[in-house]
């Protein structure tokens, strides 16, 4: 029970509850309030580290996010954590720890034989040596083990994290006095205000000092006491981004329960930097013993935690402030040997003992025994965040420190960030050692000396980052926090000029290192990225189709029975569709709606072939290309109407291709009248192929190919065309996404064979279609692939102007080709003579594309891959000849369910058109107007989604009723931890609405009075629905 | 002075007062044969090359900051050559041979450290690309190596394979031959030896303007004065643009910027470095101790070196979705770098419409590899007047011609 330094009174602990803790393998008690760092010194410990590079042993410098020395390898297994910070570390009952870079004991470290070579050790020693062979073998590895501080963890985090975003009029970073009073004036105007503090309380140097308690008492209930402001405790302003944005890690009190972490981003329109100053050590002989402490470190030991860092000190510092720390320690009952003024001449240059400091020899010739030495320096205000944002220095000779300059967001910069009320130093930072050899750090935690930092300036390192890169100062976990300016400051002496000249480095996020996991949040594990499914999910395990990922959907790769490998189920499947029926879910591909009097031309511009000629109820293939020619998507054009057209496109490419023809539509080709609707998740397909497919439907019976009607089943509305991927009839089945599962089920009633991507792509690779992404690879014409009749010359289309370029008329291209090898081939094997690789090979059908291949048929050639070489012919890319004549079956007997869905519709129209047709209009973009049974939400310029019974004739519109899931979400702060826009009621009242992101996904949010409804697309709805219940239980 | 343990012993001895500048603080003269632009690893290597193979010492390198200060300082060291296509598995792979000399050749330590780079696939797609690379890479005599899951774990023990994760792993390409080396190192080694070799180099002096006459370049306008030269290079990937408009020309170049990030040192936990484009993320360890982390670029075109967070953010998910035990390490430093991306991702090399003027640029996110390799085709550009043959197929002229060398799918996760 014994803490042998533990002052009788005083500081904030809780004296009442002692918890227990190990250190480096031994057991010691401490207090509630504690920090680890604390409560080591209260138990007499000071040496807690090895020092990265010699291994000295080193003990604790500082008592905040400052600290070089003190690292430790903290607690155990799930929740280990490598390099924690002694000092901000609170104490909780059973933590453990141990120093990092110290084997086998802290004691006895083998490492600190590197001592002995220190006269080698020199910046950029291992520049000069180790430069032959045996670098790999022997002096890297040697290297890398010796570098490095702690290890990472073995076992997946125990731990959750959590994301939040919040907006603020004003934010306060820091509370310390300055920060409390600027947190305090905002408040008391009514703005919204955030205070941000990396302690676990506010009061900052007014705690560590003790002074005007009773004003801080005050302060802090008022800011308590105030609606509008949040006040964040154990929050650390990290990164100060564009536009205000700054972003801050909290750190979860121990054993409170829910997220370790919480990630806060934080949109403030103006913010207060209220971040204090850091103090500096002294440059001098032998500078890191454990033992020698910041003064500002000392007081806040004795202030707020009751502990007295040592029983006999001496005070050496450059400045008023520092020096005034020998009436704490005298009042903490610390016996004061002696007050060593720099100004005065006075200096220590000289310190003695091993692991902890025993006696200090001033210039004077006194020597001093002691158990402490505390220092001061002078302060560097903590200009980081300022820096981040944009913010210049000045170098200010009096406090000789880099002071804010000019500002280049919307800040305000106070207190000891400013410099205001710094004591200011005398000018020498340094101390000249008496001995040669003696090591004067001025970064502590990269070992960096004095002579190092001359070193690197006489090696002609004359600019701050190439000393910082050459001798590593700065680089540490701390970032040279308490070291930089002091080196700083030796370079700018050693090149005979003023720091003002020299600079500094850039200030660079993170202010303090953050937890990777919380920068993650919830993104992890299940919810990594969205799973996007198709209504007919449920029915693919059902059967236990075994799935592949394309892009981020599910899709049913093959469904074996019993017994069935990969290989046999997929010749099942292929036997079905060529003999007598299978169904393919094609939910997934991209679905378009293209509505206006000018579709058909924009089509001819988008398409390499010519669209606008295509018949009402008619199909066509087409392929489009990117303005460099080459293939960028394909799927086929249905006219719906004179002027309502469907595009599809592949499953891969369907945001990309609503994307391009935004683009050109909004940036280049504004005199077209064309509007585009996604209905990708409106509309289940499913395509049923096989000779069986014309039987399903009677009464279509002699449906000609690529031909398209608008039809109803069982009185629900649905769509059919023609259109085969596979060869042979094909019949392609949209219904509303929610009727899915009851075609899906007649088809199985009237004996259709699911099969998957892999039978599909099987039964393609036959017809010697190619694949986009597959055959094609970002370097491939339609000419390539051999489709010249999809080329319409006589018209102008994106790729035209590159396809006439005289590369495509050199010989040598590598175009689309069948292979006949003799023994199976992998896809990638290379073709020889070539270029030429492989690019779809399946048992019945090999494809490749081939250096001038189409004149080649016929050509004998080798397949490398995998060290062998297999024999082939090129041949037709045709592999198969499935007959149009159909075979009889039972027709498909669909009994739709009866469902109420509220319709929805997306409406394109400019406002006031919108006005006359319906009564009404939103006020303004991303509001909503309430009518008699519907809702109407402006989300673009020309955009609006009707929500209710309206009637919507004569308007341009598109039944997007199933496209979207609406999900009523009551608690706005669960939406918090996804969404970036400003949820707060006043902010986003009720009759507002926004597209934005919510997670992963995007989404409309519109704010009625009671709840938020948050409209999400069909296919995201399952990830978002978790990511809810996820974040709602923490 | 030769570096070696027995200078660094014997000026250990005598207090290390012997230690000369590794380059001069050279002011600039008024005249020089060729000035290049640019004093990263690209401009540096190209000074020493035009010394080393071509005799010409008459040279100044001009930077408009620090030495090395640019991408170099920047970027995430990963050096590799499986490129898929002939022409850059060609250029890269000529790089990679000069990176396994380099050290010793230019008597500085470059840690470089061949770790092998692993590929991975997360889908089918992937697996199909990732064999074709390797089926192409063997083909070009380049080491080549597919792996299955448990062979990746086996390499890289930290890497979740197991077939439940978001994305699993399906397989990867290693490339044995392929690691990382210490950028710094690069930039200051090149310019020891170039400045050994006579060369100039000028830090603090920015290009402000061109002299051209009668369609032939004479001289740059700069901030430390006007210098006359011959012929000028210009090396100065996220602001070659910037540069070719002061030259009155335009290129076909969009700078991004690009992040990376550090984590705190740790005791060695990852033997290799590992890059996957489908979950995008890609992380060495750095002999510091380091995990040096890179994504995607930030989609917005910019000059700043600075980017937005929710790129970090993204970066994290993925890093984790991959090292699930990494989750409690922590960010230590991150920054932003501008890179010089072309419209089929491989660089410009060769003459510009300005006779006697050269441009080397568009490298996007990966130059760093190709540093030696670029150095010495840009050289023998800049002594002869013509492309190297490795070079050739780079010229400015291929995006009006068309013939490209699209590398966005072997890029990797752009990179």
């Amino acid at each position: 029970m014994s803490q042998p330094f533990r002052l009788p009174a005083g500081g904030l602990i809780d004296r009442t509850r002692t918890i227990r803790f190990v250190f480096a393998g031994r057991a010691y008690h401490g207090h509630v309030g504690d920090t680890l760092a604390s409560a080591l010194l209260a138990n007499g410990i000071h040496f807690v580290a090895r020092s990265f590079k010699y291994h000295r042993p080193r003990g604790i410098v500082s008592a905040g996010p400052e600290e070089p020395n003190a690292l430790v390898q903290l607690g155990l297994g799930p929740h280990e954590e490598p390099n924690a910070r002694a000092t901000t570390v609170e104490l909780y009952d059973g933590l453990v720890a141990a120093p990092v870079n110290a084997w086998p004991s802290l004691r006895f470290d083998v490492g600190a034989a590197t001592g002995l070579a220190a006269p080698l050790l020199v910046p950029g020693f291992y520049y000069k040596t180790f430069k032959g062979p045996l670098w790999r073998p022997l002096f890297e590895p040697l290297i890398r083990r010796m570098a490095g501080l702690g290890t990472a963890p073995t076992e997946p985090d125990g731990d959750r994290y959590e994301r939040m975003n919040a907006h603020c009029d004003v934010l306060v970073v820091g509370a310390g006095p300055a920060g409390l009073e600027a947190a305090l004036e905002a408040a008391r105007t009514g703005a919204r205000v955030v205070i941000a503090c990396d302690a676990p309380l506010l009061g900052g140097t007014l705690v560590d000092r003790a002074e005007r308690a009773e004003w801080l008492a005050n302060a802090v209930a008022e800011l308590s006491a105030s609606k509008d402001v949040r006040i964040l405790v154990r929050t650390t302003i990290f990164g100060y981004y564009d536009d205000n944005y700054l972003c801050g890690v909290e750190r979860a009190a121990s054993g409170e329960p829910g997220p370790r972490e919480r990630l806060w981003k934080i949109r403030a329109g103006r913010v207060v930097l209220a971040t204090g100053a850091h103090e500096r050590p002294l440059v001098f002989a032998d500078n890191d013993r454990p033992g020698i402490m910041l003064a500002s470190a000392a007081r806040a030991y004795i202030h707020r935690f009751g502990v007295a860092p040592g029983r006999r000190a001496v005070v050496f510092a450059n400045n008023d402030d520092g020096l005034s720390v020998e009436r704490d320690l005298a009042a903490a009952g610390v016996e004061v040997a002696a007050v060593l003024d720099l100004r005065d001449g006075e200096a220590v240059v000289a310190t003695e003992g091993r692991r902890r400091l025993r006696r200090v020899e001033t210039a004077s010739g006194r020597r001093i025994d002691c158990d402490l030495l505390v220092v001061s320096g002078g302060w560097n205000p903590a200009v980081h965040l300022f820096c981040q944002a944009g913010g210049t220095l000045r170098w200010d000779d009096r406090l000789a420190a880099f002071l804010p300059d000019r500002a280049r967001q919307k800040l305000e910069i106070v207190g000891a960030a400013a410099g205001e009320g710094l004591s200011p130093p005398g000018n020498a930072l340094s101390v000249p050692p008496r001995r040669r050899r003696a090591k004067c750090f001025v970064d502590y935690q990269t070992d960096t000396t004095a002579d190092d930092i001359a070193l690197a300036a006489q090696e002609g390192m004359r600019s701050v980052e190439h000393m910082k890169r050459y001798t590593t100062a700065g680089l540490g976990t701390d970032q040279g926090k308490t070291g930089n300016v002091a080196a700083f400051v030796l370079l700018a002496a050693a090149r005979g000029v003023s720091p003002a000249e020299t600079g500094t480095t850039t200030f660079r996020p993170p202010y303090t290192p953050v937890t990777f996991g919380a920068i993650a949040g919830r993104d992890v594990g299940a919810l990594a990225d969205p799973v996007r499914t198709t209504p007919l999910h449920d029915e693919h395990v059902a059967a236990g189709a075994v799935f592949e990922d394309v892009g981020q959907w599910k899709r049913p790769r093959y469904y074996p029975r019993a017994g069935e490998d990969m290989e046999a189920a997929v010749a099942r499947e292929c036997r079905a569709v060529r003999e007598s029926l299978g169904m393919l879910d094609a939910s997934t591909l991209g679905k378009i709606v293209l509505q206006g009097p000018d579709v058909g031309s924009f089509l001819d511009r988008i398409y390499t072939g010519r669209m606008s000629t295509l018949a009402v109820g008619r199909c066509r293939y087409g392929i489009m290309c990117r303005d460099d020619g080459m293939v960028f998507d394909d799927g086929v054009v249905a006219r719906l109407d004179k002027e309502r057209w469907l595009v599809s496109t592949t499953t891969g490419n369907a945001a990309s291709v609503l994307d391009w023809f935004e683009e050109w539509l909004q940036t280049e080709w504004t005199e077209l009248d064309v509007s585009c609707t996604s209905v990708t998740e409106h509309w289940a397909v499913v395509t049923f192929a096989g000779p069986r497919a014309p039987a399903l439907f009677p009464e279509l019976g002699d449906m000609r190919p690529m031909r398209v009607v608008e039809t109803t089943l069982d009185g629900i509305p649905a769509r059919i065309a023609t259109v085969s991927f596979t060869g042979g009839p094909s019949f392609e089945v949209s219904v509303p996404a929610p009727y899915a599962e009851a075609l899906w089920r007649a088809g199985l009633a009237a004996g259709a064979v699911p099969f998957g991507t892999e039978a599909m792509h099987v039964l393609r690779a036959e017809m010697g279609y190619f694949m986009v992404g597959q055959e094609t690879d970002g370097s491939t014409t339609p000419l390539d692939l051999g489709l010249e009749r999809l080329v319409a010359w006589d018209k102008e289309f994106l790729g035209r102007r590159s396809l006439r370029r005289p590369a495509h008329a050199l010989s040598g291209r590598r175009q689309l080709v069948g292979l006949k090898p003799v023994a199976p081939v992998i896809e990638g094997a290379q073709i020889e003579p070539g270029p030429g690789h492989v690019t779809s090979s399946y048992r019945t059908a090999v494809l490749a594309m081939v250096a001038n291949g189409r004149a080649r048929i016929g050509e004998e050639v080798n397949v490398l891959f995998e060290g062998r070489r297999v024999a082939a012919r090129i041949v037709e890319p045709r592999f198969a000849s499935p007959g149009s004549a159909p075979v009889p079956g039972p027709p498909l007997n669909v009994t739709m369910p009866q469902m109420a869905a509220t319709p929805m519709a997306s409406v394109r129209a400019a406002p006031e058109a919108l006005e006359r047709l319906l009564g009404l209009r939103p006020e303004t973009p991303n509001s909503v107007a309430e009518g008699d049974g519907f809702r109407i939400l402006w989300l673009g310029p020309d955009e609006f989604l009707i929500v209710g019974e309206a009637d919507l004739s004569g308007t341009r519109n598109v039944d997007v009723t199933f496209n979207r899931e609406i999900l009523h979400i009551a608690d706005r702060g669960i939406l918090a931890k996804g969404c970036g826009l400003d949820l707060d009621p006043r902010a986003f009242p009720p009759g507002r609405c926004a597209q934005t992101l919510l997670a992963r996904a995007q989404v409309i949010l519109e704010a009625r009075p009671e709840e938020m409804l948050v409209y999400v697309r069909r296919s995201y709805a399952r990830y978002l629905q978790d990511w809810l219940a996820d974040a709602a239980r923490r | 002075m030769r570096y070696s343990f027995l200078t660094l012993a014997r000026e250990a001895l005598s207090g290390h007062r012997g230690w000369r500048p590794l380059w001069r603080d050279a002011a600039p003269r008024g005249r020089y044969e060729v000035v290049i632009v640019g004093a990263g690893g690209h401009g540096l290597a190209t000074a020493y090359y035009l010394a080393r193979n071509h005799g010409i010492t008459d040279v100044a390198v001009l930077e408009k900051g620090w030495l090395g200060g640019g991408n170099t300082a920047r970027n995430t060291t990963i050096v590799r050559s499986n490129y898929l296509w002939d022409e850059s598995a060609a250029l890269y792979e000529h790089s990679l041979k000069l990176w396994e000399g380099l050290a010793e050749e230019l008597d500085f330590n470059l840690m470089f450290s061949q770790r092998g780079v692993l590929n991975l696939a997360h889908n089918l797609h992937d697996v199909r690309e990732g064999r074709r690379r390797v089926e192409a890479n063997r083909r070009n005599g380049i080491d080549a190596e597919w792996l299955g899951p448990a062979e990746v774990k086996k390499l890289c023990p930290p890497i979740d394979v197991s077939p439940t994760a978001r994305y699993p792993v399906l397989g990867a390409t290693l490339q044995r031959r392929g690691g990382v080396a210490r950028h710094d190192a690069v930039a200051w080694g090149y310019a020891r030896a170039a400045d050994a070799r006579g060369v100039d180099i000028v830090e603090n002096c920015e290009v402000t303007g061109f002299r051209i006459e009668a369609g032939r370049v004479r001289g740059v306008e700069t901030t430390r004065g006007y210098i006359a030269a011959n012929r000028v290079g210009l090396v100065a990937a996220g602001h070659s643009s910037v540069l070719a408009a002061l030259a009155g020309f335009r290129l076909p170049i969009q700078s991004h910027p690009l992040q990376a990030l550090v984590s705190e040192p740790l005791k060695p936990v990852l033997p290799c470095v590992v890059m996957s484009n489908a979950v995008h993320v890609y992380v060495s360890q750095s002999d510091k101790g380091e995990l040096v982390i890179g994504a995607g670029i930030d989609a917005y075109n910019s000059y700043a070196q600075r980017g937005a967070f929710h790129v970090i953010e993204s970066q994290m998910g993925a890093l984790l979705e991959l090292f699930p035990t990494f989750s409690r390490l922590k960010m230590m430093r991150s920054w932003g770098g501008i890179v010089d991306v072309c419209p089929d991702a491989s660089p410009i090399i060769g003459k510009t419409p300005i006779e006697n003027l050269f441009i080397n640029c568009g490298w996007g996110t990966g130059g760093f590899k190709a540093t030696p390799g670029s150095g010495w085709v840009f050289a023998h550009l800049l002594a002869t007047g013509e492309p190297h043959p490795l070079a050739a197929p780079f010229a400015l002229e291929r995006f009006s011609t068309g013939v490209l060398v699209d590398e966005h799918g072997a890029a990797a996760v752009a990179h």
